[in-house]
């Protein structure tokens, strides 16, 4: 197989697995009733999954080599604390962002 | 043919989604420019962006491919990466699963972190959304995000090597996470539940294939069903 077709073939079935996890449980439950005890698991999926994908991006960041940088870690506080308190996703964002590119530049 | 139009609804969630633009952009013009660094034709590249629209997934195949891992190895890691795909499609379909499988099919396509986590605040915000105005919200927040993706996947490999690591674009994608998770920690429960997705993220960040995000995912998730659980009992008491 040249370096091309492997590629492509990578491509193809990043692809067709990434849409086949997306589709299983919209296409194959559909609107037939799930039980409540399932329900009430699904109702924590958002704050289940993405500060555990957070997580190891704030503390180990690749740009430092995963060593704890402190700029990026006042961000991340600013930036949940503002998300918190305001509610507001987007004061969040660029409190965030503001203290990230202060802290790059005092710290 | 019923409608799964609203109009006003449309436009809130084309609001609520034209920020992530800011970080969508930077996140697939990165991609861009590192897998053209890598040697990658451009329409391979688009392609990447295109058919697979996962950024994190799409790194990580491009790192494996770099240190010339088994094709079989890339494909797996980068699913793996994408495992947390399928709760966000559980989770969506108590709202959406009532759709017809072309539009559920179309909604699984645009499934990605900033659509489910922007239409699982609005649904949980108003209970009273009916089907019409869930799926336009959804197709509202996608709108502006996805073409940008694309356009962006675009502009990086054209442009190349010219972003300099002292913009800290890295850490567009966590801030972004931060700033969603905030308004989401609405009750005990909901705290409780990302507290030990932390927790369990951190411990089992040694795992292969990103394996450990699921088992905080899951553990956050029974973690929060619990927390609910006993809250409600004592109420009742």
């Amino acid at each position: 197989m040249s370096e091309s077709t492997t590629i492509w073939v990578i491509i193809i079935a990043m692809g067709l697995g990434s849409f086949g996890l997306r589709y299983l449980f919209l296409g194959v439950i559909g609107d037939r009733e799930m039980p409540e005890w399932v329900l009430r698991h699904l109702r924590y999926t958002a704050v289940a999954v993405l500060p555990g994908l957070v997580a190891p991006l704030v503390l180990w960041p690749a740009a430092t080599e995963g060593q704890p940088d402190p700029a990026r870690l006042a961000a991340a506080a600013v930036t949940l604390g503002l998300g918190y308190v305001t509610k507001n996703v987007l004061a969040a964002i660029f409190g965030g962002a503001a203290t990230l590119f202060l802290g790059l530049y005092f710290l | 043919m019923a409608s799964y139009w609203d109009r006003s609804t449309f436009w809130r969630g084309f609001r609520d989604g034209l920020p992530f633009v800011l970080v969508v952009g930077p996140f697939g013009m990165l991609f861009g420019v590192v897998a053209t660094e890598a040697g990658l034709p451009l329409v391979q590249v688009m392609s990447f962006s295109i058919v697979v629209i996962a950024g994190a997934a799409q790194f990580t195949a491009l790192q494996l491919m770099a240190d010339n891992a088994p094709t079989l190895v890339v494909i797996a890691s980068a699913l793996a990466v994408n495992l947390r795909m399928a709760m966000y499609s559980a989770s969506m379909t108590p709202h959406l699963g009532a759709l017809p499988a072309w539009r559920r099919a179309l909604v699984a396509y645009s499934l990605v972190d900033q659509s489910y986590a922007l239409s699982v605040m609005e649904y949980e915000k108003r209970p009273e959304m009916t089907l019409a105005q869930k799926t336009s919200y959804f197709a509202g927040v996608i709108a502006p995000v996805l073409p940008n993706w694309y356009l962006a996947t675009l502009v990086g490999a054209l442009v190349g090597q010219s972003i300099p690591d002292s913009f800290a674009l890295d850490f567009a994608v966590p801030i972004t996470f931060l700033a969603m998770i905030g308004p989401m920690l609405r009750t005990k429960a909901h705290i409780a539940a990302a507290v030990v997705s932390v927790i369990c993220a951190l411990l089992f960040a040694f795992l292969p294939w990103n394996l450990g995000l699921i088992v905080a995912g899951i553990a956050g998730m029974i973690t929060g069903a619990f927390v609910e659980l006993r809250t409600e009992n004592k109420d009742m008491a």
